[in-house]
Order: C-alpha cells, then sequence, then structure tokens
C-alpha cells in the first residue's frame, strides 16, 4: 500500500500528461519556425514560375521596364543593388572599422584618464570609472545609428543631405565632368545621396561585429607585441587587425548583405531610372527599390514579374549572408584555437 | 595608460659599477635618446598621426547621429501639438490634420506581429536551450533565424502579399502584422536562447534534484530566471518592427481614416507612422512635408523609448 502521506512522491499522471504535452509543443513550435522560413522561400519562389517561364534568362539582360508593352528586365536594378552597396561598403568599412579599433584599443579611455591626470582627479571615486563609462557610452551611440528607421534617414537624405551635397557635386561635375565617375549633373536623388545614406546604415553593423572580433584577440598578443617594443599602431597593424582579419570581413560582408537588401533609404534616394551608369550623381534604381515603389500599384498579371525580381534579390542576398556568416562562425572557431 | 607608454616612460639609471670585475659600463654603447618618445621618428610620428586619424574618423561618424536628431527636433518639433496624435492626415492642399490613426495602425499591426511571433519563439528558444549540441533540428532552427536577421525587410513584405493579399484579395493589417512577425521573429530566437542558456546550471540542477519535470523546471525556474533577457530581446524586436516601411507598403498599405470606423476589422488597408512618413515626403505640399518631420519624431520617440526599456531589462539579467 503506497504511502500517501509522504511529501515525496513521483509526478502525477496529470503532471506526466503537461510535461510531454508541453515537450511536444515546444517541438512542434521549432518545427514551426523553420517551416516558416522554408515556406517564405518556396512561397516566392513558386510565385515566381510563371514569369520565369515567360521571360526566362532574358530577365537579366538589357534595360526596359514597361508595364504597358510588358517588357521587363531588371539588369539596371541588378547593376544599381551592387554599385550602391559597394560604394557604400567601401566608405561603411573605412569609418566602421577605424570606429571599432578606436573603441576597443582604449583611445577613449585613455584621452579621458590623461584629461582627468592633469587636473589630479584620476583616483577620486566620482571620476575613476569614467574613462570605462565614456567608451560604453560612445559604443552605445554608435548603436543607436542603427535605431533609426530607415525611411526616418531617407527623410533625413532628401531635406539635408542633397541640398548639401548638390552644389558641391555640381561643381565637380563641371570641373571633372570628363571622368564618367562625375559624368552628370545631381538633379536631385542620385546615387551619391543613396550611397552616402546606405553607408551610415550599415556602419553600425561593421562597428559592432568587428569590435567584438578586436576586442576576442587573446590580450597576451598585445603584450608580448608590446613587450618587443612595438608602437600602439605597429600592435594594431601587424598583430591585432591580422588576428581579428577574418572577424572584420565577416562583418563587411554581412554589412554588405544589409545594404543589398536595403530599401526605403534607397526607394527615397536613389532616383528610380532604369539606367546603368557609373556616374555618382545620376539616378538609378535597385531591386528591393523596384519591388517598394512597383507593388502597391501592380496590376495582378505583373505580380509575377515582381515576383521573378524579388526571387532574384533573395537569392543574391541568402548567398552573401550565409557566405559571411560561415566566415563569421570559422573565425570564432579560430579565435576559441588561439587562446 | 597602457604598458607601452609606462616602459618608455620609466626613467632609466644606468646600472651601478660591478664591485668585483672591473669597471665596465655595460651600455656605454646604448644611446639613451634613441629610446624616448619623439616625434621626429617616423614610426612615432606615424603612430600620432594614425591616431588622431581614427578619432576623427569616429566623430565623423558620429556627425549624421547628432545631424538626424537636430533636424527632427528642429522641424518636427516646431508642428508637434496634441493635434497630431488626435487627428486624421489633412487631404492635398489642406491646412492642420495629424496621424493619429497612423499611430493606432502601427500599434495594433505591432502587437498581432507580436502576438504571432513571441509564442513562436520563445517555445522555439526553450526547444533550442534544451536541446544537445549536435541536434541537426536546433541547427536548422538556429540556421533559419541567422538567415531571417539578414533578410530583406521588403521580402517580408512580398512574402505577406503572396501569401495574405493575393489569396484573400485585399491589403490588411492582418497581413502587415503577419510581415513584421517575420522580421521579430529571429531576433527573439537568438536573444530568448541566449538568456535561457545564460541561466546558472546550479539553478536547473537543483529544480531537477527536487523531482520537478523537465516542464516544471522550464516554467517555474528557467523562464521567470531568463525573463530579463527575454524582455530584452523583445523590446528590440518591437523597436525594430516599429519602424519598418518596406513590408508594410503593400500588405496593410496606408488609409486616412481610423482604423474601427464602422466596427472592429482588422481586414481592411491600415495606416502606418512609417508609409506615411514615405508618402507624405515625396508630396509637393509643404504641410504634408512638416507632418512627415513630426511623424519622424515621434516614430524615433517610440522606437528610442522601446530601445531604452529593452535595456533597462537587459541590466536586470542574471549571469552565471
Amino acid at each position: 500500500m503506497p504511502d500517501t502521506n509522504q511529501i515525496s512522491r513521483p509526478p502525477t499522471r496529470s503532471q506526466e500528461l503537461v510535461d510531454t504535452s508541453f515537450r511536444w509543443l515546444c517541438l512542434g513550435f521549432a518545427w514551426l519556425s523553420v517551416l516558416t522560413v522554408v515556406f517564405i522561400v518556396l512561397e516566392i519562389g513558386m510565385n515566381a514560375v510563371p514569369a520565369m517561364r515567360q521571360y526566362g534568362l532574358g530577365f537579366l539582360a538589357g534595360t526596359t521596364w514597361d508595364p504597358n508593352t510588358g517588357q521587363f528586365v531588371i539588369l539596371p536594378e541588378i547593376w544599381g543593388t551592387l554599385y550602391t552597396s559597394f560604394l557604400a561598403l567601401i566608405i561603411g568599412t573605412a569609418f566602421g572599422v577605424a570606429a571599432a579599433i578606436f573603441l576597443s584599443e582604449g583611445f577613449l579611455a585613455q584621452a579621458v584618464f590623461v584629461v582627468l591626470k592633469t587636473f589630479k582627479l584620476h583616483l577620486h571615486p566620482m571620476f575613476a570609472k569614467l574613462p570605462d563609462q565614456m567608451e560604453a557610452l560612445l559604443k552605445n551611440l554608435i548603436e543607436l545609428l542603427a535605431a533609426i528607421p530607415s525611411v526616418v534617414y531617407g527623410l533625413w537624405g532628401l531635406f539635408v543631405i542633397i541640398p548639401l551635397i548638390r552644389p558641391a557635386c555640381n561643381w565637380i561635375n563641371l570641373k571633372l565632368g570628363w571622368i564618367p565617375l562625375f559624368g552628370t549633373t545631381l538633379t536631385g536623388p542620385g546615387v551619391l545621396p543613396a550611397v552616402i545614406v546606405l553607408s551610415i546604415m550599415i556602419l553600425p553593423t561593421i562597428t559592432a561585429i568587428s569590435r567584438g572580433a578586436l576586442v576576442a584577440v587573446p590580450p597576451k598578443l598585445r603584450m608580448a607585441a608590446y613587450g618587443m617594443g612595438a608602437t600602439r599602431w605597429e600592435t594594431i597593424l601587424a598583430v591585432i587587425l591580422p588576428t581579428a582579419f577574418r572577424g572584420i570581413v565577416g562583418a563587411v560582408i554581412l554589412a554588405f548583405g544589409r545594404a543589398l537588401g536595403e530599401t526605403m533609404a534607397l526607394a527615397m534616394l536613389v532616383g528610380n531610372a532604369n539606367r546603368i551608369s557609373v556616374s555618382l550623381f545620376s539616378p538609378a534604381n535597385t531591386l528591393a527599390a523596384l519591388l517598394a515603389n512597383n507593388f502597391p500599384e501592380a496590376a495582378k498579371k505583373d505580380v509575377g514579374v515582381l515576383m521573378y525580381a524579388a526571387l532574384v534579390l533573395l537569392g543574391i542576398t541568402l548567398f552573401v549572408n550565409i557566405i559571411g556568416s560561415l566566415i563569421l562562425q570559422r573565425a570564432s572557431a579560430a579565435q576559441e584555437g588561439a587562446k | 595608460m597602457n604598458t607601452h607608454d609606462a616602459i618608455l616612460n620609466m626613467e632609466i639609471k644606468p646600472c651601478p659599477p660591478d664591485p668585483v670585475g672591473p669597471d665596465i659600463n655595460p651600455f656605454s654603447d646604448v644611446d639613451f635618446s634613441e629610446l624616448e618618445k619623439s616625434l621626429r621618428r617616423p614610426r612615432t610620428l606615424i603612430d600620432v598621426l594614425l591616431s588622431n586619424l581614427v578619432s576623427a574618423m569616429t566623430v565623423v561618424a558620429l556627425v549624421p547621429l547628432f545631424s538626424v536628431v537636430l533636424m527632427l527636433l528642429w522641424h518636427g518639433g516646431q508642428r508637434l501639438s496634441l493635434d497630431v496624435f488626435t487627428q486624421l492626415p489633412p487631404a492635398p492642399m489642406e491646412e492642420g490634420g495629424g496621424f493619429g490613426n497612423a499611430i493606432l495602425g502601427t500599434i495594433i499591426m505591432v502587437a498581432l506581429a507580436g502576438l504571432i511571433s513571441i509564442p513562436l519563439g520563445i517555445l522555439s528558444a526553450v526547444y533550442l536551450a534544451q536541446s544537445s549540441p549536435e541536434s541537426p533540428l536546433a541547427g536548422a532552427v538556429r540556421f533559419g533565424a541567422k538567415i531571417l536577421t539578414g533578410f530583406p525587410s521588403i521580402l517580408a513584405g512580398v512574402f505577406a502579399y503572396g501569401v495574405l493579399v493575393l489569396t484573400f484579395g485585399g491589403y490588411s493589417a492582418i497581413a502587415g502584422g503577419v510581415a513584421l512577425s517575420i522580421l521579430m521573429l529571429p531576433t527573439i530566437i537568438l536573444t530568448a536562447e541566449d538568456s535561457i542558456r545564460m541561466v546558472p546550471a546550479k539553478m536547473r540542477d537543483a529544480a531537477i534534484g527536487m523531482g520537478a519535470t523537465p516542464t516544471q523546471t522550464t516554467l517555474m525556474v528557467l523562464l521567470p530566471t531568463a525573463m530579463p533577457g527575454i524582455l530584452t530581446g523583445i523590446m528590440l524586436a518591437i523597436a525594430r518592427a516599429a519602424g519598418e516601411t518596406a513590408p508594410l507598403l503593400f500588405t496593410a498599405l496606408f488609409s486616412n481614416y481610423w482604423l474601427f470606423r464602422g466596427g472592429f476589422d482588422l481586414n481592411q488597408p491600415t495606416a502606418s507612422l512609417a508609409v506615411l512618413i514615405y508618402n507624405f515626403a515625396g508630396m509637393p505640399f509643404d504641410n504634408q512635408v512638416n507632418l512627415a518631420w513630426v511623424a519622424a519624431l515621434v516614430l524615433v520617440m517610440m522606437v528610442l523609448i522601446t530601445n531604452l526599456i529593452g535595456q533597462a531589462f537587459s541590466r536586470r539579467q542574471i549571469q552565471e
């Protein structure tokens, strides 16, 4: 006869039932979130199939986009997407990695410390933590750049950046117009304002991930370099950056993926013109901006074409993102080894 | 002050002469001025120049942030009044007006997205945190979440358009909410898994040792302990979703009227702050452009406050 007065007892029938069903529930939801991703890719793919049959690979070569005659070619959009993202990546990487170095190598903390020391305050309990706090504040400020919605950046670019750079751009065009890069005038929206705003938007991604990679460099490497008499920048350039190189490359590639898929800032700033031009000042178009501008008014029969364009965008970004994640994964594995 | 500078600034004294051996100074052929920091030498000069360059670039990188905030306060602050929260968007050429319906629409669609993505995300994360490292399903969930993190937001809109708008034949708040939920999901899954894993192992062991079933351990120990971290993730996801425009452009579309005109119906085109900014920014009317700035100010405030709440939660996270 079981002793019912004891405190310890096996789980009751209903508790076991709840336990099993909760575990099945979690398993089911895990499957559900995987299936969601698969479903998204399939849904876009299936909707694109009719247009793929109709236009085939010819969709990718040419420059016409005309719903009235039913001619659809997205080569200018592919060019515009890659061109703007690539230019933004150059600017974003330069500034993003610089900020990451500035944040990870204690530049600010040291400057604050020197200022405090000149006032003999560096041991004062109120200010002793100030160097670290300033660095944390700066890191949060850079991350705030990522919190501002892209449509707000678009608005800012439209009413602040374009009027600001237009005189300079047109002056450069006047003096250096023979260089294809400056071959047209900037009449309003164009590649350069889009690139400027895009580079601001990808900068926090680059800074955050590169900073992680720089901080993860084992301190003994840094100490060894200093111990051998290397200056701070000899240490950074010859020891720290090479060690963190893979992490930084992964950051840059992930940022490239972000730039490729960014929609609103480009839809507002790039000018929506179907042309292929290397000029920084000419209007252009990108895949994401094409979707944003044409989907709301698309007739039913044209939706397939847009789905095809969406599929191309999906393919490009998936490819770039998977490469970036793989590089980051290998980078952190290599760093585990270095420890 | 780092080690390197400390060593360079150390006062270097020659050793006292060896009392036993002959009187030879071991440093006689060392030029001590070589060891001092001097800007005349290229390596120190480059060092200083690069330090200044990097500092300047970091400052330049922050200029846009201050510029955006100042412009929002300057352009948006002038028109900010109670009216913009309670009135409907003005017609072209009309003066005044506001965007009360857009604020309501944004809140409702983000709430819908949360209703879908929060349970899905947390329960998937519970599964992930309990699974063994080599479980293929867990790997697939994580891989899927990572893919969704870098997923262009407009493609979430394309997906919701294909599934809901094309099938049910109309733009709706529901389609907008579904599109936003796809963007919230990866943040919630990844942060929730992290914070559940961060719960000290001894707490889990103690619960199991007391005879709790795995479900009781999860619901009464793991989730409450991990809750601050999970809430941080949810807040970050909400902040991101509230600012997204691209997925709403052709799922929720826009509307000049209140959502509840003629009863509670989520199955109709719905206004949102983000789409209002996009639409009004492109209009040739001053009133609309001004309203776009005010809406941007309100939107940025909402996003920043949500972010700050999330950060406040993250400070309360218990860590191993």
